[in-house]
Order: structure tokens, then sequence, then C-alpha cells
């Protein structure tokens, strides 16, 4: 069985997001960029139906930021095959175009399972793994949190997740894409010295994605929570803050 | 009769295979006498306690060892080690050596220490908050606290923060008094602010020697970029890394701890300590100022130096302290090790501050105020006993607080 895993690197909000001069996109110089949280879970789902199906992973990811340290941590985890998938844009591409380069990257390939994160933080229009299904005619299932290979390669039985609590068990007809929402455990880790042993070894594979074409969803304004009508921001130490609230529930009459 | 045949050096799974030999080397000295196990504060919840997890490793029962409780719920101690008639190194050897085993092997880890280790390697301190903001602390410190590189000169002191007393909230409080102090004894220092990262204590306990290493030679190189004449530390853990691991990989320092560095200024902090503070208080020694770096008088002169002061001590006091049960990356095992044990060590050793009569109980390791405050409540103590760093009590009697 072969399973792709698509994965894209995001901005590390522990290192905070400035908004560059044009107030249309977030600036480059600020960021750091992580591994994508489901993106993360979706290789560890991969890779737990590896150990029970001993299928081969590869991992594909686009050249957003340091793209290396997280290809390198996924070789780390025993990741069979990892590509840096170049693309010519500047900014990380929407989900549609996302969704084009890694169909252009996957067509011809043959795999059983396409994992992918069903969302990441920066995600603007839809999530890339429907929109990949439907550039490669393949079943979608989004939010899934359990992957079980059913009848040889040919069929998976999948758990995903529903609002209020409630989950589905489906029968999917492989290949399918899937948008995982959390692995069945938590993300494994990777000892430093081999993730440093991988670092200073790998030779990465890159793919040169097909050309970019035009944005279909156009930023026309990116800002901060802006404090509204009827709203009040309170700043200060804890302290100062819950004395504000304190003092602002009394002369509300919200307390007595 | 001929010698008793010493069994062939069993060969130990993974990458760590050489390391494991030279312990197991060293550890044919072990002449069972189980003082270890008979010490260990952790010893009973221990699947195999040390004197019998070494004699297991001698068999060639390597794997389950390293499969059991016991590497986890080692906290550091280090009360076997100084107890030790073949002086052998079971809390800094032994341990961290089945731990890395452990982590080598890329078994599973315990949540919490996972994410603290992720965090470290990400942002280089176990709480994954950005080392942009590691000098935050010092904005409100109502006195200046400079940082080394923009300073562009040599400096006589270099403080090293460290991550608790750079981020967490009571640790931050302690920093800034920290500074005034400095700052009226008229000290010239100056702190690493965002270049500082984490020194690797936890991270080499808990047996993550590759971090540990990648601390290291960023610290180093941050360390070489500048002139000072000393080093002061407000994290034992760090202190007692960075003077007896360090030098061994190249990084050698003039270092000490803060308690310490006040202690050899007593007599100009003397005249300085005007407000009585009238209190019985006890004195908690760290494992890393107590048994690893036996720094047992100075927290004990500066206490005394304080007017109106009562010094009591517990029964358990200096080369025999109780630990805190937070060392050894054991502070971000505390779920694991609730479920294994009866009464925390925090919580033992609350009780042994209350039978002294004291109602403050003096600290000068920053895990500390935090583990012993929530173990006050725990053991239902409130109101009883108060935990307060030596720097509290001194900003409060020099009346910079």
């Amino acid at each position: 069985m072969n399973i792709a895993v698509l994965t894209k690197q995001v901005p590390d909000l522990v290192e905070g997001v400035e908004i560059d001069s044009t107030g249309k996109a977030v600036d480059p110089e600020s960021i750091r960029y992580i591994l994508s949280e489901s993106d993360d879970h979706a290789l560890e789902e991969a890779l737990l139906l590896k150990e029970r199906t001993q299928a081969r992973v590869e991992v594909f990811s686009l050249e957003t930021g340091e793209v290396r340290d997280s290809l390198c941590a996924a070789l780390a985890k025993g990741a069979d095959r990892v590509v840096i998938v170049a693309t010519s844009a500047d900014a990380p591409p929407s989900n549609h175009t996302a969704a084009k380069i890694f169909a252009s990257v996957l067509q011809g390939l043959s795999f059983d399972l396409i994992l992918t994160g069903v969302r990441a933080i920066d995600d603007l229009d839809g999530s890339l793994g429907g929109l990949l299904a439907g550039y490669l005619n393949l079943p979608y299932v989004g939010l899934v949190r359990k992957v079980e290979m059913a009848d040889g390669t040919s069929m998976a039985v999948i758990q995903k997740e529903y609002p209020g609590g409630f989950a589905a068990e489906l029968e999917v007809k492989l290949p399918a894409v899937l948008g995982v929402q959390a692995a069945e455990q938590p993300p494994r880790y990777v000892p430093v010295s081999r993730l440093r042993q991988v670092m200073k070894t790998a030779s990465l594979e890159e793919k040169d994605a097909a050309p970019v074409e035009a944005e279909i969803v156009e930023v026309v304004r990116m800002f901060k929570p802006e404090e509204g009508a009827g709203a009040a921001i309170l700043s200060g130490t804890p302290e100062e803050v819950a004395r504000q609230m304190v003092d602002l529930f009394a002369e509300r009459r919200l307390v007595r | 009769m001929g010698l008793v045949q010493v069994p062939p050096i069993p060969a130990a799974p993974g990458p760590l295979f050489p390391e494991l030999a030279r312990a197991e080397e060293n550890f044919r000295k072990c002449i069972q006498c189980g003082v270890c196990s008979g010490s260990c504060p952790m010893g009973e919840a221990m699947d195999y306690a040390p004197r019998k997890a070494v004699k297991m490793l001698l068999e060639g029962r390597f794997n389950e060892v390293v499969e059991s409780n016991t590497p986890w719920l080692c906290v550091s101690c280090h009360t076997c080690a100084v107890r030790c008639p073949s002086k052998l190194e079971i809390s800094d050897g032994l341990f961290p050596a089945l731990r890395a085993a452990v982590v080598a092997e890329g078994k599973a880890l315990d949540q919490d220490l996972q994410k603290a280790l992720q965090n470290t390697y990400l942002y280089g301190n176990p709480m994954g908050i950005s080392p942009k903001k590691r000098a935050d602390w010092a904005k409100t410190a109502g006195v200046p606290v400079p940082v080394i590189s923009q300073l562009k000169r040599p400096v006589d002191v270099l403080w090293i923060v460290e991550c608790n007393p750079s981020f967490e909230p009571r640790g931050m409080e302690i920093s800034r008094l920290l500074a005034r102090i400095l700052n009226t004894l008229g000290v010239d220092f100056a702190i690493l602010g965002s270049e500082e990262r984490c020194l690797g204590d936890c991270e080499w306990l808990a047996g993550e020697r590759g971090l540990f290493e990648m601390l290291i030679e960023r610290n180093i190189e941050i360390l070489n970029k500048y002139k000072f004449r000393e080093i002061i530390m407000t994290d034992p853990h760090s202190y007692r890394t960075l003077r007896n691991i360090y030098p061994a990989l190249g990084g050698r320092y003039n270092v000490q701890p803060v308690v310490a560095f006040l202690a050899e200024r007593l007599d100009h902090l003397k005249p300085l300590l005007k407000k009585r503070l009238s209190a019985t208080i006890t004195y908690h020694d760290s494992c890393c100022l107590g048994r690893k770096t036996a720094h047992y008088e100075e927290p004990r002169m500066l206490l005394a130096a304080i007017p109106g002061i009562k010094l009591v001590e517990m029964i358990q006091n200096r080369e025999s302290a109780l630990c805190c049960g937070g060392g050894a990356s054991t502070i971000y095992l505390d779920r694991f090790i609730q479920e294994r044990v009866k009464d925390r060590l925090a919580d033992r050793r609350i009780m042994q501050a209350v039978a002294t009569g004291a109602e403050t109980l003096a600290v000068a390791c920053p895990f500390e105020p935090a583990r012993f405050e929530d173990a006050v409540k725990i053991t239902g103590q409130e109101g009883k006993l108060v935990v307060r760093d030596i720097i509290e009590l001194l900003a409060e009697s020099m009346e910079l607080n």
C-alpha cells in the first residue's frame, strides 16, 4: 500500500505575526514557519498505518519557509521518502492553487491513500483535501480521526467526527483523499540526535510544480482584532484586569 | 576458591550502547549494599529500586529495567550518589543513561514531558514561549537591567536568569527583586536577554542527549561572544550543569549561584537589611545547591543576616534534605508520578517544615515557590506556612519590594 501525506508550513503563532506595510499580508520578516498541526497528525496516522500494514509513506511538502526541518523530522519518524514541492510564488499559495499544484505532482503516481491535515490556520478558501479530491476525481472524507484497512488495499474504514460529540464510521473505496483532524495518538517524538543525524545526511528531493495561475481569492485587508462598538479592551497586569472587571460588573449591577 | 566470575557486559540495543557499556563497566564496582535503595525517596514506588536495577543490568536484563517505571521515577535528588560507598554515579549516570535508551529508541514518552522537550527544541524553554519575550520581566523591574549585546562592553557579572525566573509569574517577580538588589549593591551586571536559552539540565537528565548537546553548542557559542568576569545564576539546576558538565564540553566559566554571590557581599549587604521581619523560618536545601554543589551555608548566612529572623531546621536538612520531587525533568512528570506514589515528595517536605513550627519556608530554587505552595494547599496547611524565596526575604528587609 502507498500513502501520500501532503503537508505545508504555517506561521508559528508563538513567535508572533505582524502585518506588512501593504496591510494585506503577514510580514514575512516577522514569521517563523512550522509544520501545520493537523498535517502533523496526518503524518502520524500514516505512520501508524505503516506500522500496521507495512505501507510505504511518502511526504510532499509545499516549499514555504524552512521546510527542510519538518521534512527531516518526517524522515526521522519513519517516512520512506520526502519531496519538496517547489512553487514559483513568493507567498504561500491559496488552497485552490495548492490543490492544483499537488494534483499535478500526484498525477500518474499510484497512491491508495492521500492524507492531509483537515485544516490549517492560514486557510483562506476551503479545505485543501476536498479541493484536491475534486481535481483528482477521488472520494474525500474530512475530520478523520482513525483509518483502518478493511480489505486488502481496496477499502478503508474511516472514523470521522461530527459536531455535538458524534462520530461516524464510513467505508471508503480507495484511492481516496482524507482530511485528518487528529491521529489516533499524539504525533510521536523525534529524538534530537536522530533528527540532527538525518539533517546531516538526508538529501531532499525537489519537484517543480506546474506554473501557478492567478489566485482567485484576493485579500483586501488584513488586521488584528479591533475594538468595536460596545466593546472595551482591558489592559494591565492580571490583577489590574481582574480589578477592572470587578468594578465593571459592580457598576453595571451584574453582580451583587 | 577462585574469584567470582563477572558475567560479560550485556549488549544493549540502540546507539547508546557505548555509553551504557561504560556505565556498566563502572557499575561492576557495586557491592550491592543497598544504601542507594534504602536512601531513595522514590524507591518504594519504583518497580526496581536502584540496587536491584543495577543487579538486573549486570545480569543483562536491560529491557526489563528500561521498560519498567524505574527510569522515570528518579527525581535526581542525588542522595544515593553521595551515600554510595563505591562512589557510583547513580542519579547522574545510570538514570540519564536508562532514559536516554528510552528516548533514543523512539519509545512513546509521557505527553507533558514530550511537550516540554519539543518546546525546548523550538523555543529554548520548556514553556513554549517565544525567546523574544525572555527579558519581558525586566521591563517592570524599576531599575536598569542591561542586555549584554546592547552594552557593547565587558561587564563584571553576567546573570543567566534561566527559564522559570524569566517566564513564570512568581519567578519573574523574584527576578525583578534580584535586579533591584544587584542595582542597590552597585553590581555591574547584564543579562543575555533574547539570546538566552535553556542550559539543558532537565533535558540531559531526561535522557534527551541530542537536545542537550544542541543547547550546549548554542549556549557556548553565545557565551563566548561576550566578555565578563563571572556568571551568576538564579537556577541551581542550570548552575550545577554549567559548573560541572559544560567544562568537559568546552564551556569553562567562572560561575556561582546568586546566593553564594550575595553571601560574599554580606558585609556590604548587612547594613542595608534594615526592616525587621520577625519570623521563624526553616530553609529547604535544594538538591542542586545542596548535595550536588555543597552550598549549604551561604543561604543560611543570608537568612541569619536578616533582622528578626529565627532560623530553625527541618528533621532532614543539608546532606539529608528531602527533595521537592521536581528534578531531572520530573517537574513535567507530576501526573505520572502522582499516580504512583502515596504522598508526593513536596507534600512530605511541607509536613516536615510545618513540624518545625516555622511559619515561613525559605527556598533558593525557582522550581520551589510554585511546587511548595501547591503542596501547602494539597496538605491543607494554608494559612500556617508561606513559601518565600530568599531573594524575596532579602528584598523585603532592604525595603525594595
